[in-house]
């Protein structure tokens, strides 16, 4: 499964941001999701959505190596090994990793479950490799 | 504690700029549920009789729900309520966005504002702590430039509420505005804000909202969106949204046209969600959580000059166009988009300058008396009017008192066609021969409105003449429909895309906890509808049965043209409505509940009023 964005279909209704922060910790909170939406209105009267394309940055700028690959091409932060610099944070290109007082010092990141792309409405998060189907 | 809330009341004192946070009582979320539960439960306790709609003493309550912010479809409402400067009654309305669930993170239940600061202030709640910033630089501005400096200065996750001009310069029917395009745009809340120096509202939550079980809440979520999006009506209505709904009103002659004085509109194609989509739309634009979403963005067009918008909604489009005796998409879009930015309520906008459109044109007023001509079908007339309406210019400063003191103020007869009930000027369906809607139209709590009973679909497939069900049929969508509201969501994944009502009920538990069943939760319904009852026969001398009946026009005239042409009902007969609605609802025959009424519904503490 591939993260990807049409951002022109985006109706700003953040169902992603709601359904990844309860599927990854069960908390009713999108301050706890790995992505955002934000609106720009009145003009250009368009959204934008930041998402993690699992570039990898994170785990290159990290002292303690604490974020490893998985099979599923997802970096993913061991929390017992993280220090919390926080300079996968400051580094993160698409600035996608996010610190929440609930969270100690662990930043939340993205770790490729696909709720978000499941239950995006609009189909502006999609699965560029097609296993997952769109939703319109 | 009971789980899926903000948790507090946020009193918030403009007078001394203090602000105190208390627990929400856990009988009200029993009993109550939320949303506009809370907001009229807190009303009576609140707002005493006596009490200046514009003075320091009103109270501007606004409430989530406990769905507000759950992951099902549409979870974005916020309910608002105040005494109405507009009716002098209870006044409430509400809007969607993303505003209400970052209340709710920010640990509020119930946000009251009170009192009024000696200077304008945007009022700052940052996880329930309140801060002030001074207005003063932007108190005159729109709605836009006011939410665009907020998002600029405070960052773009802040969720901001704003007034326009309009509400500045006391104009009865100004609306709270959010996210570029949602109103509360009913009985004058924007009024009252701006009454307490308030331009501003900014709230920004970064708590989790407890829930009694998230995994079920998630799964339910789960399910529901599933279910909204294989509706057959989501299919065909979620390309147009709400304007999809004008073919087929004004083929039923229910679109308000030229001041009521007809329903069917020539060339109303041109208004119709395709010739929309076509010409104005741009993007979707979504509620919280919402699948379907109505919300259009696009630009309004008006002799070559553009304004960005969202919208125009159906009952934008009822007002503004066809009751204006407009049939350009582009050019309503234009006044859809100038009311929004002078912070106008487009229903009531729409209603009164119909009203002295038709002043006009029958030589009731002169271009002399109302600053131009003003000719039905005229848009440059009627966007330079309600620039007059929101500054408070020449005839604006009267017109912007309502239609109801407009007409009382000129006489000569326009009051047999001020269209409005209670003193709030009626939306988008002309209901002279559809009597469950018209009865809807005159019961309806906060005046002339539609939310609270949208009926007409069951006068065409029952009879437009018959009455028999009627009463029984109104008062059923009046516990159904504000429910949503209580519950803090969006009806139209029901009443839109056709979802079951009562499958709601299965968040219920999953979210707080508590068990209730259908019939509990119409029970809550029929709870607040009596109390917003009582609230408005305790502030209004002499409420009862005479605030209930049509505007003259309902039962004197029939349309010109149309499927209906010709036909109305006979002032009896609407009483004779009336007469089936209050014994049906346990009120006496002047329309006030019983005693035993208000005691079966646990409304104990209004009995007193009765007495008064």
């Amino acid at each position: 499964m591939k993260l990807a964005l049409a951002a022109d279909r985006c109706s700003g209704c953040r169902a992603c941001e709601l359904v990844c922060a309860l599927d990854n910790w069960s908390a009713l909170n999108p301050k706890k999701a790995a992505l955002r939406v934000s609106g720009h209105f009145p003009t250009p009267g368009r959204y934008t959505v930041a998402i993690c394309d699992q570039c990898g940055t994170c785990a290159e700028v990290c002292p303690t190596n604490a974020i490893q690959q998985d099979e599923r091409g997802a970096w993913l932060i061991n929390g017992e090994d993280c220090i919390g610099c926080n300079i996968c944070v400051q580094e993160c290109p698409k600035g996608v990793m996010y610190l929440h007082d609930d969270n100690g010092m662990v930043p939340i990141k993205c770790t490729l479950c696909g709720k978000c792309l499941e239950f995006c409405p609009m189909g502006a998060l999609y699965d560029a490799d097609g296993v997952i189907p769109t939703r319109r | 504690m009971i789980p899926g809330y903000g948790g507090n009341i946020l009193r918030v004192n403009l007078t001394a700029k203090s602000s105190a946070t208390t627990p929400i009582p856990e009988s009200w979320k029993r009993e109550y549920l939320g949303g506009r539960g809370f907001i009229a439960r807190a009303f009576w306790d609140e707002i005493k009789p006596g009490t200046d709609p514009l003075g320091p003493d009103n109270k501007l309550l606004m409430a989530p729900g406990p769905y507000t912010g759950q992951f099902l479809s549409s979870s974005g409402k916020l309910h608002m309520g105040a005494l109405s400067p507009a009716t002098g009654g209870y006044g409430d309305s509400n809007m969607g966005g993303h505003v209400s669930f970052e209340l709710k993170q920010a640990g509020v239940d119930l946000l009251i504002l009170e009192g009024i600061a000696d200077t304008p202030v945007t009022v700052v709640i940052d996880d329930g702590k309140v801060t002030y910033r001074d207005a003063s630089p932007y108190w005159e501005g729109t709605t836009f430039d006011t939410e665009r400096r907020l998002k600029e200065e405070l960052g773009e996750e802040w969720q901001i509420m704003v007034i326009g001009p309009a509400a500045v310069n006391g104009v009865v029917f100004a609306c709270i505005q959010h996210d570029f395009g949602r109103q509360a745009g009913r009985t004058g809340v924007g009024t009252v804000m701006a009454s307490k120096k308030v331009k501003a509202i900014a709230v920004r939550g970064t708590k989790d909202v407890r829930l009694f079980d998230a995994k079920r809440t998630l799964a339910e979520g789960e399910k529901m969106m599933d279910q909204v999006m294989k509706q057959p009506g989501f299919t065909a209505w979620q390309p147009y949204g709400t304007p999809e709904v004008v073919p087929w009103a004004s083929s039923q002659g229910v679109m308000p046209t030229r001041n009521f004085q007809t329903g069917v509109i020539e060339g109303f194609h041109n208004l119709d969600g395709p010739t929309m989509k076509a010409k104005v739309t741009e993007i979707d634009k979504g509620c919280t959580s919402c699948a379907i979403p109505c919300g259009k963005w696009g630009k309004g067009v008006l002799n070559g000059k553009e304004k960005p918008q969202e919208g125009p909604e159906y009952e934008s489009i009822a007002l503004l166009g066809s009751n204006l005796g407009i049939t350009d998409i582009q050019q309503v879009a234009y006044l859809n988009g100038t009311c929004d930015e002078l912070g106008l309520d487009s229903i009531s906008a729409g209603n009164v300058v119909a009203w002295s459109m038709e002043c006009f044109e029958k030589g009731f007023l002169s271009a002399a008396d109302l600053g131009r001509e003003m000719r039905f079908g005229d848009a440059e007339a009627a966007a330079a009017m309600f620039h007059d309406i929101a500054y408070g210019h020449g005839f604006g400063k009267i017109l912007g008192q309502g239609v109801r003191a407009a007409a009382t103020r000129v006489g000569l007869g326009t009051e047999r066609f001020a269209m409005h009930v209670k003193g709030l000027e009626i939306s988008g369906y002309e209901a002279r021969y559809a009597p469950a809607m018209m009865l809807s139209y005159m019961t309806c709590d906060i005046g002339g409105n539609h939310s609270r009973s949208w009926a007409v679909t069951f006068d065409v497939a029952t009879g437009r003449e018959n009455f028999e069900g009627k009463a029984e049929r109104v008062i059923w969508l009046q516990h159904v429909r504000p429910l949503f509201d209580a519950l803090g969501c969006c009806r139209f994944p029901w009443v839109e895309a056709g979802l079951d009502p009562e499958s709601y009920v299965a968040f219920i538990e999953p979210i707080t906890g508590m068990q209730f069943t259908w019939d509990d939760m119409l029970k809550v319904s029929e709870r607040v509808w009596n109390l917003t009852r009582m609230i408005s026969y305790r502030h209004i001398p002499g409420f009862g049965r005479s605030f209930d009946s049509p505007p003259p026009r309902w039962v004197e005239e029939g349309h010109e043209t149309g499927p209906t042409a010709g036909k109305h009902f006979t002032p009896e007969q609407a009483q004779d409505l009336l007469d089936r609605y209050y014994k049906l609802r346990g009120w006496d025959v002047n329309g006030i509940p019983k005693a035993e009424k208000l005691q079966e519904l646990g409304l104990e503490f209004c009995v007193a009023a009765l007495c008064k």
